[in-house]
């Protein structure tokens, strides 16, 4: 009697650990799945080619995260990614060619259209924050007037034209690599460890969470909600300028269509890597995660030869199937 | 007692991980009778509650109903084979009228073949026959939003009727009543039990208990201590019974001095007209200033108010004679005030943050170095000092602040006004829901504030801690302060004269 309830401790302690641990078994069984049925997968050229597709994913993830813990949302996020994409497009083209978007625009160094993609993206997410703190329109229906707005001005500013002939200064940013690892990975190493240090060790971090958990509490103990929510948004709107940016370089071109429904995805990544959409839950590490699993996943499909079109067959059902396992955490506390 | 048992747990126990919260505990409820379930919090009320009512399982013993062994998996089970449960915090749908609110998930059905509809004649004319004999005169169109806590209270027990309940399981059901709307809630129990109709009641209100109830189980750190007769029991011996000590005392000796005004209020009004108006009043260093009231005397309404939570359209508020200008919470807050709300979930704990984070949240500026990284070690010391100055039972500074009992939690946010140092304390009902114990403790930390001359401002709504704490009590009749009283002079009877002089 004594050893069978000891057995059914162990087993259960199992289950518990497995589905603490859903998202890491999920990831390795897939590469594993991967692997067997294509070799091929487990080269190093592919896991390049993944980590500089996350790299951009992540950033903009990461953006997002702020908005949902805090109980919110950025539908905005992907066409504030095009702005930062088409403003670095426009202002760093070659000189020598021929379809200059600005013929006369001088030749700056990439770094100053680097900030000025992320400043007047920022500026965007701060827009975002006000109407959201001060206006009190709810985040969902406010960052689906601003995508719109966003990808009205893009058109308009990009004559609807495809903007080609980038610089080498600026492709190289993604192309590049040291020791194997690609320059976009690093740079998505560093936005880990600034957010990673935000989250976790500063008040900003702490009011996130707070507003999260009970906004009336927040107030009531003190901490600016408003503030803290404009910041939130504001910060979001950096990390898509910088996306954007990177994301033109890796593609070297850009177009307002850019980063077109970027922010579902990262929604969905940030869900999957158990970022609560109640509010006040989420990691950095869960996010990184997600958005790895994600891009695991759609390498997968495509080296298992899944069409296109099946390949959002699938992403759609492993969105829900992760929540649903992951969820498990919590219910399984009864 | 004659009437034959219709109900009962046998040797349950249930285990969270860290936790024995249910130790072999039986217990026995006879048909049409009211039986007490006693314990202070974290004593397994509510777990064994939930056994029974199928949210959670059992590891170990059973349940037998009218005879027959039983095992429900979920409430809809218990609910089908006639037990109910009226919830300590309701959860009506506010938008959505009481007829449809009674019979939700179960409307009378017109049909036609494949299709149904809702037959809404006969919903409303079945709720008019409920609403009748819970005593209750009003329309079954009316939106739950418009009705008083005491009213969707009995909408409560209007469904748990039509249920064919043989049991009902009470938790809390009169911790937000007023003394008019108990005596009628007791006059629907009694029907209930002439009825046969059994009834569990959870309480922490001795006197109640000992009014209402035939039988009283008392449990202990999640053991079954006894089953005894109402009748044979003193508010004394049940004490002792639950706490498993002689609490020879329920309130700390107060020996605070009061000294010189620090805190005045002049025709503080809202704007909103029914709400506190021209209200004014002194506080003192070193006081404990009581304030009384019944339900919508606008008591938090006007803390709220002097905090910043709510706005105010006029008056003045001085401290230390300097004229303070609050719009917002953090404006009193970094004047030295601070307010332990009345209502702990909805404004006091953040559930999913860890103990460290709610006790932390309100002084993190203390505890940034280089204008920047937050000092998370002295954030650690910070939570470990008070758990261990107040004695918060938990297992650790990361446990989820929602996993603790109401007396934790309030102990949580009490150290986290503490480790601000306020001149001002305002604690709207500190005791709401709490265990004798764990009040003792809340008393003491009052009375140790008030020494180390703090002043605390403190609303309740139960008599015998107005008058056992407050050094003067100041009561509030709908909006208008209606008179202060010293302590020394105030009685119940003087309390409840002002309580009701502008109705």
């Amino acid at each position: 009697m004594v050893k069978k309830l000891k057995q059914s401790a162990g087993l259960k302690n199992y289950k518990a650990l497995a589905i603490d641990n859903a998202m890491y078994i999920i990831l390795l069984t897939m590469i594993l799945f991967v692997t067997i049925m294509e070799p091929k997968f487990l080269s190093i050229g592919n896991f390049q080619n993944i980590l500089m597709n996350s790299s951009v994913r992540l950033i903009i993830a990461l953006g997002v995260s702020g908005a949902l813990i805090t109980r919110g949302t950025d539908l905005s996020a992907g066409r504030i990614v095009g702005v930062g994409a088409v403003i670095a497009g426009t202002l760093l083209q070659r000189s020598d060619y021929a379809a200059r978007f600005f013929p006369n625009f001088p030749d700056v160094p990439v770094w100053t259209i680097l900030i000025l993609a992320m400043v007047v993206t920022m500026l965007i997410g701060l827009v975002n924050g006000l109407v959201v703190a001060y206006l009190h329109v709810p985040p969902f229906i406010a960052t689906l007037g601003m995508q719109s707005i966003v990808y009205g001005f893009a058109q308009v500013y990009t004559r609807n034209e495809p903007i080609g002939g980038l610089k080498v200064e600026l492709t190289g940013i993604a192309t590049g690599r040291i020791f194997q690892i690609p320059n976009l990975a690093i740079i998505a190493m560093i936005v880990i460890a600034i957010i990673w240090f935000i989250f976790n060790m500063t008040k900003f971090g702490k009011y996130i969470y707070a507003i999260g958990g009970n906004e009336i509490a927040a107030e009531v103990a003190g901490v600016n909600v408003t503030f803290t929510k404009i910041r939130v948004y504001a910060m979001a709107g950096l990390l898509y300028g910088l996306a954007g940016f990177l994301l033109a370089a890796k593609s070297g071109g850009a177009t307002a269509n850019y980063g077109q429904g970027y922010e579902l995805e990262a929604i969905a990544a940030c869900t999957i890597g158990g970022v609560s959409t109640a509010g006040g839950v989420g990691t950095v590490s869960g996010i990184v995660s997600g958005v790895l699993i994600f891009e695991l996943l759609k390498t997968a499909l495509q080296f298992l030869g899944v069409t296109p079109d099946l390949q959002y067959v699938a992403i759609g059902i492993v969105i829900v199937a992760a929540v649903a396992i992951d969820i498990r955490k919590y219910l399984a506390k009864k | 007692m004659e009437n034959e048992i219709i109900l009962s747990m046998n040797h349950v126990s249930k285990s969270f991980p860290g936790v024995k919260a249910l130790d072999d505990v039986s217990f026995h409820v006879r048909k049409g009778t009211v039986h007490a379930l006693m314990g202070e919090n974290g004593a397994g009320k509510s777990t064994l509650m939930k056994c029974l009512f199928g949210i959670y399982s059992l590891d170990e013993g059973d349940i037998v109903l009218d005879g027959q062994p039983v095992k429900f998996h979920n409430p809809k089970a218990a609910l089908e084979a006639g037990i109910t449960m009226i919830h300590q915090e309701l959860q009506p749908i506010p938008y959505r009228s009481i007829s449809e609110n009674l019979w939700v998930g179960r409307y009378p059905m017109i049909k036609f073949g494949p299709f149904g509809f809702v037959d809404a004649k006969k919903m409303r004319e079945m709720s008019a026959d409920l609403l009748k004999r819970v005593r209750l005169n009003v329309n079954p169109d009316t939106k739950l939003k418009d009705l008083s806590v005491s009213q969707i209270q009995s909408i409560e027990i209007a469904k748990a009727i039509s249920h064919n309940a043989k049991i009902i399981i009470m938790d809390e059901p009169t911790s937000s009543l007023t003394q008019a709307e108990v005596t009628q809630l007791f006059e629907i129990i009694d029907e209930l039990r002439a009825s046969g109709v059994s009834i569990i009641y959870i309480s922490h209100k001795m006197e109640e208990i000992l009014r209402i109830s035939d039988e009283v189980t008392i449990m202990r750190d999640g053991r079954y201590i006894g089953t005894y007769l109402a009748s044979e029991l003193t508010m004394d011996t049940i004490i002792t019974k639950m706490v498993g000590r002689e609490l020879t005392n329920l309130y700390p000796p107060r020996d605070n001095v009061p000294g010189e005004v620090v805190f005045e209020v002049r025709d503080f009004s809202s704007p909103n007209p029914r709400s506190f108006q021209n209200v004014s009043f002194d506080l003192r260093k070193g006081e404990i200033l009581g304030i009384g009231g019944l339900v919508g005397a606008q008591r938090t309404e006007l803390v709220e108010g002097l905090f910043g939570v709510r706005a105010s359209s006029a008056g003045e508020i001085k401290l230390h004679g300097k004229k303070l200008r609050i719009n917002h919470p953090r404006d009193a807050i970094r004047n030295g005030m601070s307010l332990l709300t009345e209502d702990r979930r909805g404004s006091g704990i953040f559930g999913v943050l860890s103990v460290r984070d709610n006790v932390s949240v309100a002084s993190l500026d203390e505890f940034v170095d280089y204008h920047l990284k937050l000092n998370n070690r002295r954030l650690n010391q910070l939570a470990e000092e008070n758990i261990k100055k107040l004695s918060i039972k938990t297992p650790s500074t990361k446990t989820k602040i929602q996993s603790l009992s109401g007396g934790n939690q309030q102990k949580v946010i009490i150290s986290r006004w503490l480790a601000r140092d306020p001149e001002i304390f305002i604690l709207d009902e500190p005791t709401r829901g709490i265990d004798v114990g764990a009040k003792y403790e809340i008393y003491s930390i009052m009375v140790n504030l008030a020494k180390a001359g703090k002043s605390v401002i403190m609303i309740s709504s139960e008599m015998p801690e107005l008058l056992g704490m407050s050094d003067r009590v100041m009561v509030m009749c709908e909006g208008k302060l209606s008179g202060i009283l010293d302590g020394k002079d105030a009685s119940q009877e003087k309390i409840m004269e002002l309580a009701t002089k502008y109705m």
